[in-house]
């Protein structure tokens, strides 16, 4: 009851509300745009957090999370391009109804299923988060390493990519969290006599880079492109009949959606492809996917919404990113000097339960917003690129420089933009990266750590049984792309 | 699919240090090289204060890691080539190129003047010629973005001749 009314705390702050509001609708307008999204936007806006007290920080970085990622679905059905990666499978059933003259019904099953999904999963976050958090006391140094190890292989599986460059990628970013004063010995790596290096290669100018500026060159080659957009007169609420149609597919995307984005690394990308394919699977009608059904846009959407709960469980719970974005708000916590964790649980429940009601309130407001706003949303997209992007460079280079007020940011910023570009055009997914420097540190820290500890005995690890469990995890998640590439080549 | 297919036999008919696949493969490799050469110079803890792995044998096993999956990633490759992608255009190197011009102007001159040169050119050669929108990017949309992260976070920007005068 307690923790009820902790949830409900936002509601009477009108300071939170003013945020959520804000976050909420810079959220949808960034996942109307495509090439932005609430990864990049949170980080853009997160040296703006700092004149925030931690509580309106993470309630804003986290409303952007999920507006950004129902926003994605706008875009997704009225000119076929998703605005997050997370709506690509909704672009297969949504435009197609949307030329069929229904964009109206395939926003509105959009907007109420992700609602659903998002509020699935903030239900299962109250729940489960506390319970991880409650597991995570039995954890030590090993346990920690073995869960990361697990939280990286699962990038295997991430969805975009192939697995092996997805673990490359990975393995990359690890190596810039290498960069600078080794934290047990204070020796300089890879620094190259450059002091600004000393101290690291920091998270914003990486993922702002690898987001912000590598989109800006992708969209640099296709500023002829055309999009045939259709138009939106309003959105429409489902009909009884396709409630009847979808109850299942929705419930069924939430529980999937919700289960994909606490898994580490995992987020709405795979959860909505997981989702619209269990859809066209339960379906009566699978012939219809593809084609415009309102279960396939039902199916993706809830389960990308309900990811958003979902990741922010081992992210709050272990200090682990459930998705690129939700690394992100773990960089607010961290820049707040909140420490995510089993303690934060025990010792700031106020915050806790205060960010738990936020997503609740957002997932409400965007459907407001979707609801009443998504011809406005859907106009976004007419700002001409030629225009956007140059501000969004202006923003892009005063935001990472202002956190550490160094120019060299700034150029790292620009290298990763440039590195960004070539990795997606040669099949290299940038998430990983960011979820690879991310969990760097904690990897390497408790890798040393827990050898301190085994006096330098590597077989020592296979004998605590949680860690041990956490490795075989791993075996699992490095093999099932393989077992399902060959399962998708024996149906071909 | 046909296209997919033709481009995959054009691929194939390469040699194979035109391929993508080798140049993404060789990129890696050699810097990795790089790298692992570079960690044998890190400075060693002796032994007597040494509690664990050495500082540089962690980055020394991620780069044999990244190596040995590159090779991975090339050996299959070559029996599945990747399909070859279209040549960039002038444009991206238009904007690639006001990024080194963005860093030289931001060294040398002024951080504010390489974002508004930066934001100009970037609009111009993507189309925009409309004199207002040109400054709208280019000058007025860097003042309120420099006004509002000064005044907002305290924030301030590195000395130069329009920073100076600002400052002053």
């Amino acid at each position: 009851m307690d923790n009820l009314l902790l949830m409900l705390a936002p509601l009477f702050s009108s300071k939170l509300l003013l945020v959520l509001f804000f976050g909420t609708l810079f959220g949808l307008i960034l996942g109307v745009l495509p090439g932005l999204g609430p990864t990049t936007g949170g980080a853009l806006i997160l040296p703006f957090t700092m004149t925030l007290d931690p509580l309106s920080a993470i309630v804003l970085l986290t409303s952007i999370y999920c507006a950004g990622t129902y926003g994605g679905a706008i875009t997704a059905v009225l000119i076929n391009t998703p605005g997050t990666p997370a709506a690509a499978a909704t672009c297969l059933d949504g435009y197609p109804l949307a030329q069929k003259g229904e964009a109206g019904r395939a926003l509105g099953m959009a907007t109420v299923s992700s609602t659903v999904g998002g509020i699935f999963s903030v239900v299962i976050l109250v729940f489960f988060a506390p319970i991880l958090a409650q597991l995570a006391y039995e954890f030590g140094q090993p346990e920690y390493f073995a869960l990361a190890i697990f939280g990286l292989t699962m990038l295997a599986s991430i969805g975009e990519g192939s697995p092996i460059k997805n673990l490359i990628a990975g393995a990359f970013g690890i190596l810039i969290s290498t960069v600078g004063k080794d934290f047990m010995t204070s020796i300089d790596r890879f620094t190259f006599g450059i002091n600004e290096l000393t101290e690291g290669i920091g998270f914003i100018p990486v993922v702002v880079g690898l987001f912000a500026m590598s989109e800006m060159l992708t969209q640099s080659t296709l500023i002829n492109q055309v999009f045939n957009r259709i138009a939106l007169k309003a959105i429409k609420l489902p009909s009884k009949d396709d409630y009847k149609k979808t109850w299942k597919t929705i419930l069924r995307s939430s529980g999937i959606g919700s289960f994909i984005g606490v898994l580490p690394a995992e987020g709405g990308t795979v959860a909505s492809l997981i989702g619209y394919s269990e859809a066209k699977r339960f379906s009566k009608n699978p012939e219809e996917f593809g084609k415009g059904s309102i279960e396939g846009i039902a199916g993706a959407e809830a389960a990308n919404n309900a990811a958003t709960g979902g990741a922010m469980v081992p992210t709050l719970a272990l200090g682990i990113p459930g998705s690129a974005t939700t690394a992100v708000i773990l960089t607010g916590l961290i820049i707040h000097g909140v420490r995510p964790g089993p303690d934060l649980f025990r010792e700031q429940p106020d915050f806790l339960y205060g960010i738990f009601g936020a997503m609740l309130i957002a997932n409400i407001l965007f459907f407001i917003f979707g609801f009443f706003g998504a011809k406005i949303f859907a106009r976004i997209t007419l700002v001409p690129n030629k225009i956007l992007w140059p501000m969004i460079f202006a923003v892009s280079v005063c935001g990472t420089y202002s956190l550490n007020q160094s120019i060299i940011d700034v150029w790292i910023m620009l290298f990763f933009g440039v590195l960004g570009f070539f990795m997606r055009r040669y099949g290299f997914s940038v998430v990983p990266v960011i979820i690879g420097l991310i969990l760097g540190e904690l990897v390497e820290g408790t890798l040393r750590q827990s050898l301190v500890i085994f006096d330098g005995n590597w077989l020592m690890f296979f004998t605590r049984p949680i860690a041990l469990t956490f490795f075989i995890l791993s075996l699992i998640a490095l093999a099932f792309p393989l077992i399902r590439s060959r399962k998708f080549k024996k149906k071909q | 699919m046909k296209n997919v297919q033709k481009s995959k036999r054009a691929n194939k008919s390469l040699p194979f240090f035109f391929k993508d696949e080798f140049k993404v493969s060789f990129v890696i490799i050699f810097i990795s090289l790089i790298l692992l050469v570079t960690t044998f110079t890190f400075d060693i803890v002796p032994p007597i204060l040494n509690r664990g792995i050495q500082p540089a044998t962690f980055p020394k096993a991620l780069l044999i890691l990244i190596i040995a999956m590159t090779l991975i990633v090339y050996y299959l490759a070559t029996k599945n080539p990747w399909k070859i992608e279209k040549k960039l255009p002038r444009s991206f190197f238009l904007t690639l190129f006001s990024f080194i011009i963005f860093v030289i102007v931001s060294k040398a001159l002024d951080f504010f003047l390489a974002i508004s040169a930066l934001s100009i050119f970037v609009a111009y050669y993507w189309g925009e010629k409309r004199l207002f929108y040109l400054l709208l990017v280019g000058i007025i949309f860097p003042i309120i973005v420099f006004v509002f992260f000064e005044t907002i976070l305290g924030l301030r920007f590195p000395p130069g001749i329009i920073t100076n005068i600002y400052y002053s």
